[in-house]
């Protein structure tokens, strides 16, 4: 038993632990903040399976974005809270056996993986020299499932419209309302302006150094969508409207452009989403300048919420 | 008995803890916190097979990392709709109070 294996073990206990405390806690918040702590040793955990590119996200989006979002809803939803029903003890009983099953069932199939682990390793590592990117998550994203990509850009933004979509008709074109800090002079406003300006060269700096280390546009445009927010939860900044057209524009910008790109490919002759070598590298960090602008905005806007009436004042 | 092993095991826990809030939690938010802890396993489990497939001077197959990657973003879209549609359902069936002025038009 080495160190780094009990290390690990203590680990995987520990973000079970914490995982069982947020499911079985009786308190709304504490089951939240107990999800937040449990993204984070999640990100500890990915980082000991040696991908640094997830931990990232994981921690970013997965842990902080989505912890975010977890709060504001229970901070609006306070005191309408119904405690589980006590008296279904056989329906979770049987829940638990099933879920019991369930968990076994995927342990042996984790025991029983197959030995020479079947990899897309080799192949990947082939073809990396032409994607001109040296970290092989970004090409991964960037070159040999660039189509993925783009239509993950989609995606955020049709989650966006879902969200705009339940504003209520009296609020439509009005912006989405942020709880201000109430103390102007407070710790709040003195953390953003420290943070803030160290938060965007860090996360410009993970775009950049995503080509050939861990980082990307995702995890840049998780830290600016974590900047900007702190800037509205501060003050310094205002819900913009969601009938802005420069918003709306950064909305689209990055699927637009991927979209161009890839039909460029297709009339120059070669696919749809082909990368010609030579520009590979240069037309990667286009596209990824562009991804990191709408990243950034979808993620900021849908941790806002709907237009709310008066939310523009 | 290697890490990757290990951190699968917890992943399959992770599953079951995170499925059975799922199905037990009357709340909507504890639901979806419940279907992120689920989430949060099920992407684990991707990661112990990335790692059990490092070959070729890579550190882990990056194809399931990439997916990961992929799937987070996705899942946090769901739960920002999700968390909207919840706070919408509240806001619409709350009990309408006698000073409230929100427009009554939905």
């Amino acid at each position: 038993m080495t160190a780094a294996l009990a290390f690990d073990i203590a680990l995987a206990l520990l973000v079970l632990v914490v995982a069982v405390w947020s499911t079985v806690t009786r308190n709304l918040f504490d089951a939240v903040v107990g999800f937040i702590a449990y993204g984070i040793l999640l990100g500890l955990v990915w980082v000991r399976l040696l991908s640094v590119d997830v931990a990232l996200t994981e921690v970013a989006i997965g842990s902080g974005l989505t912890g975010a979002m977890l709060l504001r809803a229970v901070s609006r939803t306070r005191g309408a809270n119904p405690s589980p029903d006590a008296s279904d003890a056989l329906a979770r009983s049987v829940a638990a056996v099933l879920c019991l099953l369930l968990s076994a069932g995927l342990a042996a199939v984790v025991l029983l993986l197959p030995d020479p682990a079947p990899t897309l390793a080799p192949v990947a590592a082939a073809h990396l020299p032409s994607t001109g990117v040296g970290n092989p998550v970004t090409a991964v994203l960037m070159t040999y499932r660039a189509f993925d990509t783009f239509l993950e850009k989609v995606v955020l933004v049709l989650a966006l419209f879902g969200v705009w979509a339940l504003a209520s008709n009296d609020a439509w074109g009005e912006a989405p309302e942020i709880p201000q800090a109430p103390d102007p002079d407070g710790v709040l406003k003195f953390l953003a302006q420290i943070l803030v300006p160290v938060g965007i060269v860090f996360s410009l700096y993970t775009l950049w150094a995503g080509a050939d280390h861990p980082g990307g546009a995702f995890q840049g445009g998780a830290v600016l969508a974590a900047m900007w927010i702190l800037l509205m939860l501060a003050g310094f900044a205002k819900p913009p409207r969601v009938t802005d057209a420069g918003l709306r524009f950064s909305l689209i910008v990055g699927a637009a452009l991927f979209l161009v790109v890839g039909l460029a490919g297709l009339a120059f002759g070669q696919a749809f989403l082909a990368f010609p070598p030579a520009y590979a590298k240069a037309l990667i960090i286009v596209i990824e300048v562009a991804m990191i602008v709408s990243v950034a905005a979808a993620l900021t806007l849908i941790v806002a919420g709907p237009p709310v009436r008066g939310g523009s004042r | 008995m290697t890490s990757a092993t290990i951190f699968g095991l917890c992943a399959a826990a992770l599953v079951g803890v995170g499925l059975f809030g799922l199905i037990t939690q009357p709340d909507h938010l504890r639901k979806i916190v419940a279907f992120n802890l689920l989430g949060g396993g099920i992407f684990l489990l991707f990661g112990v097979v990335a790692r059990r497939g490092a070959a070729a001077g890579f550190d882990g197959d990056p194809v399931p990392q990439a997916m990961v990657i992929t799937g987070l973003v996705v899942a946090f879209s769901a739960t920002g709709l999700a968390i909207a549609l919840t706070l919408r359902l509240r806001q619409l069936s709350a009990p309408p109070s006698v000073t409230s002025n929100d427009g009554a038009d939905p």
